[in-house]
């Protein structure tokens, strides 16, 4: 069974490519545009991996994942962050945090996939 | 369409809409605004331009982008005053951002010494070097974060080939101890160890030996830890690089073991990874903590309780205790509450304006249709009229219904293609700045209305009219700032733009509060040009719209800003083509404004049925001013078969429609036919003489030139309810006709 993957972006680019990327690699993908927005469609969805953005209206990405780690029924989903900067105190940011890992903007189909592999079971 | 070029022209829309979010942000905090929300509103734009940018390799673009997110990071977080100075350079750098996503997107160049002045002063702000780059210009992208923090692993410098004499180790042994940290971020170490498998035969070992008896164990706790043998020819640093996600949450030792399988040292290369592990680790996490964590799993003081066997996790060596296998158990998420609750505070998404995309071409569609209906429920109405039905009668009553239902899904449908005039008053605050600096005087625009709906083809086709009234209003408009202190005025001149609906249209204005139109100047060039007669008496209302003359130019050496080739009758034409009128009222010293009506939409016009000459024809309400019978008393035969009318003591010129047209050879009896009094564009006066008044009604807009051709004196035509094409008249045109004598018949001439 393919594996669903939630996207949280507020950005309609950052979204479509995404759903491209992991749809072309047979993931399901479920979007969302921003926190609030994400945390809605885990009331509904149990993915097997998140990707999210860091700064988004409304929630940002560290307060998601905050409130996805706070959810029983969702803290064990490994959660990948999307970050223009492969700068330490950013990652180190999203780790503390509870993101499980990062990936760096401008990223190719191959490091999203092969980023998704290494955290999903 | 590729998918990617698809995606490539979302983001160049969605680039405009963070342009123009950034902007009215900017613009905000200029005001004074100083929300948090609002400062991370115009970095999520940046922010945003920026990551689109990097996917499509926009070099240029990212590099600036990133300046400009570094200074606003700076303001975001209190760094860098948002001083009104500060904000006049984002303001800049926002109007060079622009410039260069238009640039990527339609090809062709940018100012690059404005881009490089401009991030050189914001990067002055910041006195971050990073964003200045050095000398080689734009050339560069910077994605390298400054501090290069220990954590941080270069795998393409850890790659740099070893020393050529370094003997190749075997084989790796590594000790990999996860702490509980790892697994509450949902890390897993069986991902790990098949990531370590992917790279050479592994030999894996369990070292159980921490596990605690059951009473003692915290089911989050971490008690396991493995030794990995890998074979093959991976590098440390392929071997690092599977725990990047996870190296500040565990112990890991790499060693290196020789062909005698013997640990070995391997030369110290550029590139010390234990030690800049070592470092991280010290750094990030106190490791006496994290010792303390090992040396204490009595964190759960309650007795114990069925759970997981010792013999059971033996089992499953790889696949430690889950964390949400042990939910139950789990410290009741105290975070939990507080998260749901932020979520519930926070409006649900719906709230947030739910809209769909539509394509524009389905809209139009869907308004033909409805144009359509509107002229079969006039011609059934038409029908039933005719078989004479009674008014009480059941199929009049339904079609009374239908009548209204018609008009409101037509309403409804117009309201789908209305747009807020913002998307036009935005671009005009930079257009502004840019003539401030140009003209060296002080301008503040002043924009009211924003939210004013209108059609979307009126609102596309407002935009060159209104760019260049405001350069007029602030080129010829406004005085220096030495004339305005010399006349007592506040020495910034303001121009105020303004749209508001009236009685059915959309009227907008650009007011200045400058010295007012030179009448004297403006009636000495006309006559220079040859324009108007020397002696010509006029009056000011006159004057002023002589301005709108082709060929006039108040500037005496063809300005750099209003000398674009476009004159104000270039404005007027292109306002009447949208069916508007445009007046000016000045006051000297005082300031002009330049006033537009525009019909909200292009597709449906009331207009008067009338007959001429056998002939049904539409005149578009909104020109209308009264209806009148005229008397043989106040009509005045000018020679050459003009005639002139009396109304209220002044003489207006009659238009005989029929025989303008030229759908009759004899000019009809001014007695035996109907009067409207219309106004055209600038207030000029005309009075139409027709057969008859049919009624009063609301016409669908069918284009003539597109269907057709264009015809002189015909602004379009329609399909009434008897199924006849019916012509709306183009009162400026017949109106424009009944002032040049020489051509009174517009079908001939033209």
């Amino acid at each position: 069974m393919s594996k669903t993957i939630l996207t949280v972006d507020d950005s309609r680019t950052m979204r479509d490519m995404l759903r491209l990327a992991l749809v072309d690699a047979g993931f399901n993908v479920v979007q969302a545009e921003d926190g609030v927005h994400g945390l809605e469609v885990l009331a509904g969805e149990t993915p097997d991996v998140i990707v999210t953005d860091i700064n988004m209206p409304r929630m940002d990405g560290y307060g998601f994942i905050e409130g996805v780690r706070a959810d029983a029924r969702c803290r064990a989903i490994p959660i990948l962050v999307l970050t223009t900067e492969s700068s330490a105190e950013k990652k180190m940011r999203a780790r503390d945090a509870g993101a499980t890992g990062w990936i760096v903007k401008p990223f190719n189909p191959e490091k999203l996939v092969e980023a998704i592999r290494r955290v999903a079971a | 369409m590729d998918p990617m070029a698809e995606i490539k022209a979302t983001f160049f829309q969605e680039c405009e809409e963070q342009l123009a979010e950034l902007e009215s942000g900017l613009l905000a905090m200029e005001g004074g605004d100083t929300e948090s929300e609002t400062v991370n509103a115009v970095f999520r734009a940046v922010h945003s331009v920026k990551g689109g940018a990097g996917a499509f390799g926009l070099d240029d673009l990212v590099h600036f982008a990133h300046i400009f997110e570094t200074t606003l990071d700076e303001v975001r977080s209190n760094r860098l005053a948002a001083s009104n100075e500060v904000v006049k350079a984002l303001l800049r750098s926002a109007d060079v951002l622009a410039d260069l996503v238009r640039a990527a997107r339609d090809g062709g160049g940018v100012d690059q010494a404005r881009c490089d002045a401009c991030a050189a002063e914001l990067s002055a702000f910041t006195g971050i070097e990073d964003a200045a780059d050095g000398d080689d210009g734009m050339g560069e992208i910077d994605f390298q974060p400054m501090q290069m923090a220990p954590l941080d692993l270069d795998l393409d410098a850890a790659e740099a080939p070893p020393e050529a004499a370094a003997p190749e180790p075997a084989a790796w042994s590594l000790r990999f101890k996860p702490r509980p940290e790892l697994y509450a971020k949902a890390n897993e170490t069986v991902l790990l160890l098949r990531e370590l498998a992917r790279l050479g035969e592994v030999e894996v070992e369990l070292d159980a030996s921490d596990l605690p008896l059951l009473p003692h164990l915290d089911p989050e706790g971490a008690y396991l830890s493995w030794n990995v043998s890998v074979r093959g020819d991976a590098t440390e640093a392929d071997l690092r690089e599977v725990f990047e996600f996870v190296d500040a949450d565990c112990e890991l030792d790499v060693q290196a073991i020789g062909a005698d399988g013997e640990p070995m040292e391997l030369p110290n290369s550029e590139l010390d990874i234990a030690a800049l592990i070592s470092m991280a680790q010290s750094a990030s996490e106190a490791p006496a903590e994290a010792a303390a964590n090992l040396d204490a799993p009595l964190v759960d003081p309650d007795p114990p309780e069925p759970g997981p066997g010792r013999a059971e996790l033996a089992v499953v060596d790889i696949a430690p205790p889950e964390p949400a296998a042990a939910d139950s158990a789990a410290a009741p998420p105290a975070n939990a509450a507080n998260a749901r609750g932020e979520a519930k505070n926070a409006p649900p998404a719906a709230a947030a304006g739910a809209t769909i995309r539509v394509d524009l071409d389905r809209v139009d569609r869907l308004i033909d249709l409805v144009g359509e209906l509107v002229i079969n429920q006039a011609m059934l109405a038409q029908r039933v009229n005719e078989a004479g039905l009674a008014r009480a009668s059941n199929v009049a009553g339904g079609l009374d219904e239908l009548e209204q239902l018609t008009r409101e899904i037509q309403d409804s449908v117009m309201a789908i293609r209305a747009q807020p005039v913002k998307s036009v008053f935005q671009r005009m605050p930079r257009l502004v700045r840019e003539l401030a600096n140009i003209t060296g005087k002080q301008v503040r625009l002043i924009t009211e209305g924003e939210g004013t709906e209108v059609d979307k083809t009126v609102i596309e086709r407002l935009t060159d009219p209104l760019t260049h009234m405001l350069r007029n209003a602030i080129d010829h408009g406004l005085e220096t700032p030495e004339k305005r202190l010399a006349a007592g005025k506040n020495p910034e001149g303001s121009v105020k733009l303004s749209a508001a609906h009236r009685s059915g249209r959309i009227v907008i204005e650009v007011a200045d509060d400058g010295g007012g139109i030179n009448r004297e100047r403006v009636k000495q060039i006309a006559i220079d040009k040859g324009l108007i007669a020397a002696e010509a008496v006029l009056t000011d209302e006159e004057i002023d719209n002589l301005i709108f003359l082709p060929g006039f130019s108040t500037a005496s050496a063809i300005s750099d800003i209003s000398g674009r080739g476009v004159g104000m009758d270039v404005v007027k034409r292109s306002i009447q083509d949208l069916g508007g009128r445009i007046t000016i009222t000045s006051r000297p010293g005082l300031g002009s404004t330049f006033s537009m009506s525009l019909p909200l939409t292009l597709a449906v016009l009331d207009g008067m049925v009338v007959t001429a000459g056998q002939q049904t024809l539409v005149a578009p309400l909104t020109s209308i001013i009264e209806t009148l019978q005229p008397k043989r008393d106040d009509v005045h035969g000018l020679g050459g078969g003009a005639r002139v009318i009396s109304i209220r003591g002044s003489y207006v010129p009659l238009v005989d429609v029929g025989l303008s047209l030229g759908y009759r050879a004899e000019p009809l009896d001014s007695e035996q036919g109907v009067a409207l009094l219309i106004e055209g564009e600038g207030g000029s006066r005309a009075v139409l003489l027709v057969d008859a008044i049919q009624g009063q009604r609301q016409v669908v807009i069918k284009s003539l030139e597109a269907n057709y051709r264009r015809v002189p004196g015909i602004a379009a035509a329609t399909i009434l309810g008897d199924g006849r094409v019916a012509l709306i008249l183009d009162i400026d045109a017949l109106v424009a006709a009944s002032r040049t004598a020489e051509a009174p018949r517009l079908l001939q001439a033209g």
